[in-house]
């Protein structure tokens, strides 16, 4: 469930960032892509501004006139799904003007031929009607990538949560490639990858096809490596299993009938909330593991009261591939236990107990050291001690004296088996849904700041709630007009899915073909009602972030904010 | 913004408005302070919603000659000789918003549950033990920065600080800085 590791896989046999953010300082141009930083990654923004005082050049690639792109030089109001025609038009110009590092693409790449090959028909002109921007824009763009000495490009779910996410992460990729700006001082590329643990979880062998050390849960040495290090036979590891949207799929197909979640909100967090439901009425045992009841957790048969990050101790691997100490500070209230002593348990009661015993967070986290050695993400350099000291430690650190690698590929020596960057062909494809005469309107959906992923921490309290009420139907005015709607009117807004109520919030901030709505509310506020669940074919992501919609404006006005109904989880 | 949380006597306020992203982090570690009562002393505003995503902070710049001491009938409000304007005196304000009215930045609110004028007190009880104002240490643009004039002459070579503002006739010089394009020595709005 991830485009930019299967992206980063692709590229460089290796899902992680290829840089840590220091060196944006002196970057000369960044290209921010499909990145709202301002609001789901705010830290980022002192260092995009330390860069713009040193007079970096930054382009913002977004539908949305997002908080960063209000101040950038470029503003590349992209219509939502067709990304990858963006970046393809760009590599092609680099070529056309030879604003490439032929050293770089001959010595340690493979694949540029083809790649070049799949966007020769996309020219300016052509990327102009695709995308709806400027063709003097994707030049100015391209011209200012392309003369660079030195760049840093970002990119987050604006171009991975599309069913061609690894497209879009690819595209990214080969223009970094195309001009050999990787693995040097201020040359830089990565992925923004999710704060709790988002990076972490991937290595740590979460992901339902990997083991632990980013290993691959279906290579026979692997498997075998991984075996020996549990103590087990290597036939009693399970093999490839489902993401997560597929486990939905699954169930609906009554190949699934039980479940266990931690931390996990798909009614609200996956799409087409009305087909996960349906879902989870059809488990014939469900076991939600988490902090707070969230509106997923009703539908269990029994709930597990767990821990926040505060209530345990353990680590978090940063988006820039930092692996953290995080320390108890209290105590899980009541009932609640943490996480970790609740999988102990059920590993016991599982009649496991001799293969978990650890005495505390440390030991696990030097099994993990163990189990992750020799892998592509290796952490058996890194130990709890030395974390603190060095207020974290990048990843991959094989040994006890090595430093950690914040940048990677100085060595050119890329993790794919030819040892070398691969370029991937991603021509412009049209994303699962496009606009017709019934659903005539773009939607797409993200975050607002105040609330995180889907709100069970954050919709409980009252001055983050008081900071974004409710989501609201961001809409331009001349839409707005077509349409006949008002301001904060409320809007009916159908897909092929679902339909919800929503006030409008009309914006100059936005595309005039496109409307946006946040996702992190439940029932008929949950702008996941609407969104598809057309999978990308590689990493499985769903398509959260473009389909067709009918807007229908209601005749009444909605009540002011803070009277509405959002106080209420659902 | 992982500076050590220590302060001199030669740190100084800096906002930069162009790098406010409204995120409001500073509202809400400005509240978690119980010497405001929950309130946050510090202000983000959209400057209008529907044209544009900017939006401006405001904390009390401090005044050399304060407008709001100076129109207060109960004589609440005093400035310290560090420079400091503070928040109305309780026992002596009687409510009555001539400040709110009278401050060009429009930065003290009534706080109608009190009945008493509340407004920045650039954390006083934090700067003076060596503290950085809260909102400093949390803003994640850089649009809230307090430390050195060398220091923000270093980060900033674009920018020059401005703590001289002029509004028709009248002339607010201020102990917090607002950075201005390079070369700029005032602000002025007419
Ligand atoms: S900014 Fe306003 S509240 Fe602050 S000292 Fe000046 S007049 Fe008083
Ligand atoms: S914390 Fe900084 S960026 Fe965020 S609203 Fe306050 S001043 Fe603006």
């Amino acid at each position: 469930m991830v485009s930019a590791g299967a992206g980063n896989k692709k590229a460089f046999g290796l899902d992680r960032g290829s840089n840590n953010y220091s060196d944006l300082e002196y970057a000369e141009v960044i290209i921010v892509a499909g990145a709202n930083v301002s609001e789901t990654f705010p830290t980022l923004t002192h260092w995009i501004w330390k860069a713009r005082d040193r007079g970096a050049k930054l382009i913002v690639i977004d539908p949305r006139v997002i908080p960063l792109a209000r101040t950038a030089d470029l503003h590349l109001d992209v219509k939502p799904g067709t990304d990858s025609a963006l970046y393809g038009a760009m590599l092609n110009y680099l070529h056309e003007k030879d604003l490439l590092d032929h050293d770089f693409i001959n010595n340690h790449t493979s694949g540029f031929e083809e790649t070049l090959a799949a966007v020769k028909t996309h020219t300016l002109s052509w990327a102009e009607q695709v995308t709806g921007i400027q063709k003097e824009k994707i030049q100015q763009a391209a011209e200012w990538w392309g003369k660079a000495k030195t760049s840093f490009l970002l990119h987050a779910r604006g171009i991975e949560h599309h069913s061609k996410g690894v497209d879009n992460v690819v595209g990214c990729i080969n223009l970094v490639l195309a001009t050999g700006r990787i693995g040097k001082p201020y040359c830089g590329y990565a992925t923004i990858t999710g704060q709790g643990n988002g990076q972490g979880g991937r290595e740590h062998g979460h992901k339902c096809d990997q083991l632990p050390g980013n290993r691959d849960i279906t290579n026979p040495e692997h498997r075998k490596y991984i075996a020996d290090v549990w103590g087990i036979e290597e036939k009693d590891l399970p093999g490839k299993g489902l993401s997560a949207y597929e486990i939905i799929e699954a169930i609906h197909r009554g190949e699934i009938k039980g479940l266990l979640t931690i931390c996990f909100n798909p009614l609200v967090s996956l799409p087409n909330s009305n087909y996960v439901r349906e879902a989870l009425e059809k488990l014939e045992y469900y076991v939600a593991i988490d902090f707070f009841l969230n509106e997923t957790a009703r539908h269990a048969d029994l709930v597990l009261a767990g821990s926040l990050q505060e209530e345990e101790e353990g680590t978090t691997t940063s988006a820039e591939g930092r692996v953290i100490k995080i320390n108890k500070a209290i105590d899980p209230p009541g009932d609640a236990k943490t996480d970790t002593s609740i999988i102990l348990e059920l590993a016991s009661r599982l009649g496991a107990k001799d293969k978990f015993t650890y005495e505390n967070s440390e030991a696990i986290f030097n099994e993990l050291r163990v189990a992750s050695k020799g892998g592509t993400a290796d952490y058996y350099g890194i130990t709890y001690q030395r974390i603190v000291e060095n207020m974290g430690m990048f990843w991959p650190c094989p040994s006890l004296d090595h430093p950690g690698t914040p940048r990677l590929w100085e060595d050119r020596k890329f993790k794919t088996p030819d040892g070398k960057a691969h370029f991937n062909p991603a021509p412009y494809r049209p994303p699962g849904e496009v606009t017709d005469n019934e659903y005539p309107v773009v939607l797409t959906t993200g975050r607002v700041v105040s609330q995180y992923l889907s709100g069970t921490q954050t919709r409980r309290i009252g001055k983050l709630v008081g900071q974004y009420p409710e989501p609201q139907l961001e809409i331009h005015p001349e839409l707005a007009l077509k349409f006949g709607i008002e301001q904060r009117e409320v809007v009916k807004v159908s897909t092929r899915r679902g339909e919800g109520l929503f006030p409008a919030n009309i914006v100059d901030t936005i595309r005039k073909d496109t409307v946006f709505i946040p996702y992190h509310w439940p029932g008929k506020l949950s702008a996941n009602l609407l969104t598809p669940g057309t999978l990308d074919p590689v990493s499985k992501i769903p398509e959260f972030k473009v389909c067709a919609c009918k807007l229908e404006p209601q005749g009444h006005i909605a009540p002011p904010a803070e009277k509405s109904s959002a106080f209420k989880s659902s | 913004m992982r500076e050590e949380n220590v302060s001199n006597v030669n740190m100084e306020f800096f906002v930069d408005m162009q790098r406010c992203i409204g995120c409001k982090a500073c509202e809400m570690a400005c509240a978690e302070c119980e010497t405001n009562g929950h309130e946050s002393m510090i202000h983000v505003n959209y400057v209008d919603r529907a044209h544009t995503i900017q939006t401006t902070v405001q904390v009390c710049m401090h005044c050399e000659d304060p407008v709001c001491a100076n129109v207060c009938p109960a004589d609440a409000i005093s400035k310290d000789e560090f420079g400091i304007v503070h928040t109305a005196n309780s026992e002596r304000c009687i409510g009555c918003s001539n400040c709110v009215q009278a401050c060009p930045f429009g930065v003290p609110k009534k706080q109608e549950s009190y009945d008493l004028m509340m407004k920045c007190n650039m954390c006083f009880d934090r700067t003076s033990i060596g503290k950085k104002p809260m909102c400093a240490t949390v803003c994640p643009s850089g649009a809230l920065y307090f430390g050195t004039r060398e220091e923000i002459a270093e980060m900033r070579p674009n920018s020059t600080p401005v703590k001289r503002f002029v509004f028709g006739e009248e002339i607010v010089n201020t102990k917090v800085n607002l950075m201005m394009p390079k070369g700029s020595t005032e602000l002025k709005v007419f």
